[in-house]
Formats: C-alpha cells, sequence, structure tokens
C-alpha cells in the first residue's frame, strides 16, 4: 500500500464524549513520532454540550491549514452532527466510522460516495470495565493511520497520569480493541515515515505562541478582557506572568484594559492587552493617546468576522483597515501580522521589542484561523533582540520628556527617578510635555513622532518572499500558510510562482516590497476579507504595473490551498 | 524613602493653570501639595493621573510624575500604574463628569477592586471646560443651552455608589477649607486600599450660585464609622454639605501586584514538548 505524505481525519462526539481528547492524544502521538500535523475543533455558538468534533490533519511536512476533505471521520455518536457535517467533507476515497447503534449517519454522509463502515465503538467500549469509546476511537485512527502504538501509550500514560495506573490500563486494553476492529476493516491510511526531528516538537494554538513570544521579548503586565478568540491568550498569560513575578488584571472592559496597560507601561513595565474586533474598538481612543504620549504597549487582536458582533468563532483579516486607519488625528504607529502559528512567537517578541524601542503602539493582527488551531511545530528559534527604552539620565538641564532627537525617540524617565518627573499628555505639548496650542509645538512633535517611525530599521523581518517565478502570490498574516501549500502543490506540477507576504504592514515596507516584487509580471493578491483591504492598502502606497487578480473572501469558509492553486493554473491557462 | 522637611512649594510645577480666577480648584491644588508636604515622599515617588475636564488638567501644575488621559479613564491607568509599581504613591484625579459619567463604570469597578491608591474628584456639578452644561451630580432643574429647563434628572450619589461597590473609605470635603482637605488627603493616602474624597469644589464662572458653599458645608456632624450601611444611611439622609472622613473599612486590598525579580522564561515552554 502506497503512504501518504497527508492524512486527515477528524473524530466526532457530542460534548462530554471526549472527542477533542482522542484528537488531543493522536496529534501528540504523532508529534512524538516526527510527524506535523494541526488540530482544530469544531465548536458553535452552543456554551456546552453542542457539537464537538476533533479536526486533525497529520502530515510529513509543516501543515498550515486544515485539509479541504477527510480521509477518516469516526463518531462516537451523530448528535448535533447535522449542524456542522456540511462543513466536513469526507473524500471521496474516504472512510466512515459509524456505531450501529448510535442510529444513521446523518445524510450527506449516505449520500456521499464514501465508503461507511459500522463498528459497534460503545459496545467495545463497555466490554471494557470502566472504557470509554473515545479510547476505543484512538485505536481505530492509531490502526489505519499507522501511528506506532508505543508513542500513543506514551501520550495515554500522561495524561492519565493523575487518574492512576488502572485508568491507564484500561486505556490501553480500549486502544488495542480499537486497532483490532480497524485490521478488520481491509483499508488503511498510512502516513510516510517521518524524518527524525532535531529538538522535542511543541504542539503549541496561536494564542499560546503570542503569549509565550511576548513573555520572551519581556512582558511583565498585562490586563485584559475576555473575548472569543482571544481569551486563550488571556488564559495563558495569567498563571505564566504569575509564574515570573508580573501580573494578569482582568479588566472591567477594554477601555479600562488598554488605559492599565498604559498605566503600567508608563511605570516602565512593558505591558500587552490581547482582544478582537469589538475590543479594539473600544481601545482606538485611548491608543491615539499612546500614540502621542509615546508610550509603549502592544495590542494584539486575534481577528475574527466581523463586523460587529460577526461570526466570533470563526476567522477573518479584516481588521487591516481599522488597526491602520483606526485613530484619528494623525498617529503614526506599528501593525504587524504573524504568518503561522509558529511566527506568532517570534512576532509578538518582535512586536514588545519595536513598542520598547519606539515608545509607541504596537497592534499584532493574529487571527482564529491561527490561535486556536494546535500545531506541531519545530522549536522556535532563540531571537535575541536588545530590547530598552531610551533611558533618562539625570542631568543638570531641565528634563524634555519630548526633546527632539537624531533618531526622534526620546529619553524615557519611568516614576521614580529623581528629576524626571513630567506629565504625559494627549494634549499637544512642547519638547518638555508643557501643554501647548502653538502651531509650532504642533509640527514639531508630529515630526518626531513620524520620523521615529520611519527611520527604524525593521531590517529582513517585514515579511518573507520565497521563489523565483514572475507569477506572485501577494498576501499577509495567517493566510501565508495557505499560499505555502498552494505553492508547494504548484511547484510539483512544475509551476513556479513566487510568495511575497507581509509581516509588517505598518509603517507600510516600500522598499522591501517593490524589491520582492521586481521581475513579477502577475501578482495575484490572497487575503480572508471581502473588500480587499490589503489589497487596497498596498494599492495606495505603490504603484502596481503587473496583471492583477483577486481571491479574496470574507469568512467563515477559510481560503485554501487548493482554491489557490486553482487561481492560479485558471490563469496560467489564459 | 521619607524626606525630611518637604514644603508644599517642592511639589508644585512652574506651569501656569488654566482655571478661571476664584475656581475651587486652586485651593484643591493648595491642600494637595500641603498634604504630599506633610506625607514626607519625595516628588518623584508620586504619580498624579487624571482624565479630561478642568480639574484634570491637575497633573501638570504639579512637580510630581503625571499622567493626562483620555477622558474618564484615570482609574484605569492608576490601577495600572500601582499594580505594576507598588512602590509609588497614586493619586488618581477626576471631576463629576469625567469620573461619574464618561468614567462611570471603572468607579464601580476601582471600589470592588480596592487597589491601595486615593481618587479625588473635584465635584463642581457642571462641565467647565464645555462651557455649562449639566453633569451627573446636577440639579435636576438647573438650566442650561444643551438642557433648556434642567434635565430632570435624580443626581448621582458619588458617596453611596462608593460605599455599595466597597470603596475602603470615603470622605467629603469642601475645596475652601484647605486644613480639613490637606488632613483628609494624608488619611485617604496612609490607609490601604481604594480611598475615595470627593471635594466639593465651585465653578465660579457657570455656577455662580455655588459660591455659598463656603456657608453652607458643615463638618460632620457624627464620627466616622466602619460600618458601611450605616455611613451610607447618614450619606443618604444628610444635605449633601456634610464634611469629613465618613466611613473606613478593613477590606484587604487588591492581592496583585508586579514583583521587581523576574523569573526564567524557559521552564515554560517545557510545557508545549510533546
Amino acid at each position: 500500500m502506497k503512504s501518504a505524505k497527508n492524512v486527515s481525519f477528524a473524530v466526532v462526539g457530542s460534548g462530554g464524549a471526549g472527542a477533542i481528547t482522542a484528537g488531543s492524544i493522536l496529534i501528540e502521538a504523532a508529534g512524538k513520532s516526527g510527524w506535523h500535523g494541526l488540530m482544530t475543533r469544531s465548536v458553535g455558538p452552543q456554551i456546552r454540550g453542542g457539537e464537538a468534533a476533533a479536526l486533525v490533519r497529520l502530515s510529513t511536512k509543516p501543515a498550515f491549514c486544515m485539509s479541504r476533505d477527510f480521509d477518516i471521520l469516526v463518531a462516537i455518536d451523530w448528535k448535533n452532527a447535522d449542524r456542522f457535517i456540511g462543513s466536513m467533507p469526507v473524500a471521496s476515497a474516504g472512510l466512515v466510522i459509524a456505531d450501529p447503534a448510535a442510529g444513521d449517519p446523518p445524510a450527506a454522509l449516505r449520500d456521499g460516495d464514501c465508503t461507511i463502515v459500522e463498528c459497534p465503538i460503545g459496545e467495545l467500549a463497555k466490554a471494557i470495565q470502566g472504557g470509554r469509546p473515545n479510547m476505543i476511537c484512538v485505536g481505530l485512527v492509531a490502526q489505519l493511520t499507522g501511528l506506532p502504538i508505543d508513542m500513543v501509550m506514551q501520550v495515554v500514560a500522561s495524561k492519565l497520569e493523575s487518574k492512576g495506573a488502572s485508568a491507564i490500563e484500561i486505556g490501553g486494553l480500549c486502544i488495542e480493541a480499537g486497532m483490532t476492529a480497524a485490521a478488520g476493516f481491509g483499508t488503511r491510511f498510512v502516513l510516510e515515515t517521518p524524518g527524525k526531528p532535531d529538538s522535542k516538537r511543541w504542539l503549541i494554538t496561536g494564542n499560546e505562541a503570542v503569549g509565550l513570544g511576548a513573555l520572551r521579548g519581556g512582558v511583565e503586565f498585562a490586563a485584559a478582557y475576555p473575548i472569543t478568540p482571544a481569551t486563550e491568550v488571556l488564559e495563558y498569560l495569567a498563571p505564566a506572568l504569575a509564574s515570573i513575578g508580573g501580573a494578569l488584571v482582568q479588566a472591567e472592559d477594554e477601555l479600562a484594559s488598554i488605559n492599565m496597560i498604559m498605566g503600567a507601561s508608563y511605570g516602565g513595565r512593558p505591558s500587552i492587552t490581547a482582544t478582537s474586533g469589538p475590543g479594539l474598538s473600544l481601545m482606538m481612543e485611548s491608543l491615539g493617546l499612546a500614540t502621542a504620549a509615546e508610550v509603549p504597549l502592544v495590542v494584539i487582536d486575534v481577528m475574527r468576522a466581523g463586523p460587529s458582533t460577526g461570526i466570533a468563532t470563526k476567522s477573518e483579516q479584516s481588521d487591516l483597515n481599522i488597526a491602520v486607519h483606526g485613530f484619528h488625528g494623525d498617529a503614526p504607529h506599528v501593525v504587524l501580522a504573524p504568518l503561522s502559528v509558529a511566527d506568532c512567537l517570534f512576532t509578538a517578541q518582535w512586536a514588545v521589542h519595536i513598542a520598547e524601542t519606539l515608545q509607541s503602539p504596537v497592534i499584532v493582527l493574529s487571527d482564529q484561523s491561527i490561535g486556536q488551531a494546535h500545531v506541531l511545530i519545530d522549536r522556535p528559534a532563540d531571537v535575541t533582540f536588545l530590547t530598552r527604552r531610551k533611558p533618562y539620565q539625570a542631568a543638570s538641564e531641565p528634563y524634555l520628556r519630548y526633546a527632539v532627537t537624531a533618531d526622534g525617540v526620546s529619553p524615557m524617565s519611568i516614576p521614580g527617578q529623581p528629576g524626571g518627573q513630567y506629565t504625559a499628555d494627549g494634549l499637544t505639548h512642547t519638547e518638555r510635555g508643557t501643554p501647548s496650542s502653538t502651531a509650532k509645538a504642533q509640527r514639531q512633535q508630529m515630526d518626531k513622532r513620524l520620523h521615529k517611525i520611519e527611520a527604524f530599521d525593521f531590517g529582513d523581518h517585514w515579511g518573507v518572499t520565497e521563489g523565483t517565478g514572475d507569477t506572485v502570490i501577494l498576501t499577509w498574516g495567517s493566510l501565508t500558510g495557505a499560499v505555502r501549500e498552494a505553492i508547494d502543490a504548484l511547484q510539483d506540477d512544475g509551476i513556479d510562482v513566487r510568495l511575497v507576504a507581509l509581516r509588517q504592514i505598518s509603517p507600510f515596507p516600500e522598499k522591501p516590497l517593490q524589491a520582492a516584487l521586481s521581475g513579477a509580471k502577475r501578482v495575484l493578491f490572497v487575503e480572508q476579507n471581502h473588500s480587499g483591504q490589503f489589497y487596497r492598502y498596498v494599492r495606495s502606497h505603490i504603484d502596481l504595473p503587473f496583471d492583477i487578480d483577486r481571491l479574496n473572501r470574507e469568512g467563515p469558509d477559510a481560503i485554501g490551498p487548493d482554491e489557490i492553486a486553482s487561481s492560479i493554473r485558471d490563469w496560467k491557462s489564459q | 524613602m521619607n524626606v525630611p522637611n518637604l514644603k508644599p512649594k517642592d511639589f508644585t510645577s512652574d506651569v501656569t493653570p488654566v482655571w478661571c480666577p476664584g475656581c475651587g480648584d486652586f485651593h484643591v491644588l493648595m491642600s494637595i501639595t500641603r498634604a504630599l508636604a506633610e506625607l514626607g515622599r519625595p516628588p518623584e515617588d508620586i504619580a498624579v493621573i487624571s482624565g479630561i475636564g478642568c480639574s484634570s488638567r491637575i497633573p501638570a501644575y504639579t512637580n510630581c510624575y503625571g499622567f493626562h488621559g483620555v477622558h474618564g479613564r484615570s482609574l484605569s491607568l492608576a490601577a495600572g500604574l500601582k499594580i505594576a509599581r507598588p512602590d509609588l504613591t497614586v493619586l488618581a484625579m477626576s471631576g463629576d463628569g469625567d469620573g461619574f459619567s464618561i468614567g462611570g463604570n471603572h468607579f464601580l469597578h476601582a471600589c470592588r477592586r480596592n487597589v491601595d491608591m486615593t481618587y479625588i474628584v473635584m465635584d463642581n456639578r457642571v462641565y467647565g471646560m464645555t462651557k455649562g452644561q449639566p453633569s451627573p451630580t446636577t440639579e435636576p432643574d438647573w438650566d442650561s443651552a444643551l438642557s433648556p429647563g434642567g434635565t430632570g434628572l435624580s443626581p448621582f450619589h458619588p458617596l453611596v455608589i462608593a460605599l455599595a461597590s466597597g470603596a475602603n473609605f470615603v470622605a467629603r470635603e469642601f475645596s475652601g477649607n484647605i486644613k480639613g482637605c490637606t488632613k483628609t488627603i494624608v488619611e485617604a493616602v496612609n490607609h490601604p486600599g481604594f480611598s475615595f474624597v470627593e471635594i466639593l469644589s465651585p465653578c465660579v464662572t457657570f455656577r455662580p450660585d455655588e459660591k455659598e458653599w463656603k456657608n453652607q458645608v458643615h463638618g460632620a456632624s457624627v464620627p466616622e464609622t466602619d460600618d458601611p450601611a450605616r455611613a451610607a444611611r447618614r450619606i443618604m439622609t444628610d444635605d449633601g454639605m456634610n464634611t469629613g472622613i465618613l466611613y473606613r473599612g478593613q477590606r484587604k486590598p487588591y492581592f496583585a501586584s508586579v514583583k521587581n525579580t523576574f523569573g526564567e522564561i524557559a521552564p515554560l515552554e517545557r510545557a508545549f514538548e510533546v
């Protein structure tokens, strides 16, 4: 049997059935065995007891997005499955494993051309005292995909450690029973043997990765208000910050959280908050204050489908406009976007570095698709930035907090430093910080704030460019993963396509982008929003003397590699 | 660190206030600088944090670290600063519009959260900076261009709301009584947890009737209490001109604070290894 580079499976079961646990065990075992992979959860607006499905893709190469369809779908039960099964197509050669005791599979599956096999999952579990159906599913999938049983058992042992040796033994018996049952199906979806990773692989979500990246960057304080799909950033940071000596405060709203971190940062503590679109809207006025008063801070926006409440659990890249243009007045600031789950770590760390160095707010545009995906990644490299605020040093002259300097960055005192007292102010002010309504003060401080951002060397972190073809796919943020996979697939067909992806959104990286686009004949813009915010933004900064095509769509349907590759193939054949 | 022989002028800046002649806020500024001199901490260890409005201009008129923020958010700025820097003395400053209208939600939660800081609201029962509109503490029949004939709304009762929300120290003062204000501010700063001081501070420009306040205020006729229900009953039934410390509670201040030494990040990474 030919082994595969990718296998996708879904474990379906109503809330509490343990589908998510089964998926977690399987992806962890795959990671221990050297595979890459990605897991998402299908959750709806129901708070509890609604639909639950673990969607997992395992692969030999880094996985950036979910497959379009599934090779294996195993169901503990079909309760609520009608609500989401339509968005989980099973491949025509795929296998649906259904427990006859749970009733008929949904019509969407019965009418498809996949194979449905019956397996008495519930009975198999019942036959083992204390056995659970989700562990039978683990055995079924492990057997079908060729996951090494010793790795699966290692994961089970560590997950069930607190429940005692007998729980681990029962888990093992269930998995064996599942494997035996699957051996009789006569079909398998075995993964190609992976290469050996250099170090222990990580299983991490984008939301955890931005939290860890912020800590690597030196964040000591956070304040935040819960919001889907950013809450996990806060739930990660709360205990993590406490464990190292920092603090996270749950604020009464986003107006409070942005101002709390501004107060903490003014006090000399690198600070962060995380939110989603509705929260970012509330923070806008205070972000303007941080720009005018030159207070370093980082805001992580885990974007979701908008406008307004939109679809809180689904992804979109539709906050580019507000992040770049949402401030009133002329307020230069920095906007970044991580290119993958792994890159969430780097981008958050870089964001803290830039905020502290430039004494500026930095907005990081992550999104639900990477924020809530559990992904197997190679341990991200250690990156060191020489991060520090330009310090105030006592001198005989009066202290000018907003002194005009060569690089536009002024020495910043922190409370407690004698002689460094000043009043941070959103009012137009002089170099000393004294409120002023003169044309001179307004021009001088605006020039200074713009200059410090424009003069900053963002280095080669502005984005990535890969490949050489004269056909370019230009994208930003999380869609980079899907584009990479599309370009890989095109390359297999001998079509050479160049990837250009922006991590630095604002200030606009004009020079490196122009260089990256040199020699291009056609450019396809790919982004997950309705109006083509990125395309319009790029166009507002540079001329685009190329054939242009656009693939942009609002959520909730993710733009996937197949669709991107088709756009290029259709275009090529024109 | 305490510094002996500090004078009020050590806490005053050379910036000229924008306030109208006769504004009560001049007296509040005097009381604050006197209280800070008495407290004995050097100006660099004090942070004065405000929002927007006439009273919120106060940070730049002191020689302390200051932050003149956006409208209504002084308490959030101040709480973040105090939790991040527990070594500082933090004063949050506000007016009745800034503190009770646009910033009303933060007021409730600041009382609940009980961070160890002092909140001073200069209440003149009018929006002065925008030239005379009714605030949450304005009488219902006070006539103005924006609300002709008055708002018809009952005034907000800041002290009772502070008590109901969990403030640990509640006092009312009159700006003209500099000695009383100074003493109460010192007590408020020294009391652990969230201390709330409402200072009746007349707006002589848009509320000339408030010039009469100096004849109307009177010291609290009964001693302070540690029973919030009793304090609330008293405040609800008095004439609103009763001054002094009205309530001093014993709730534990907010627990979290940022430390001065930090642990390693590397051990946190192990949680992600498979």
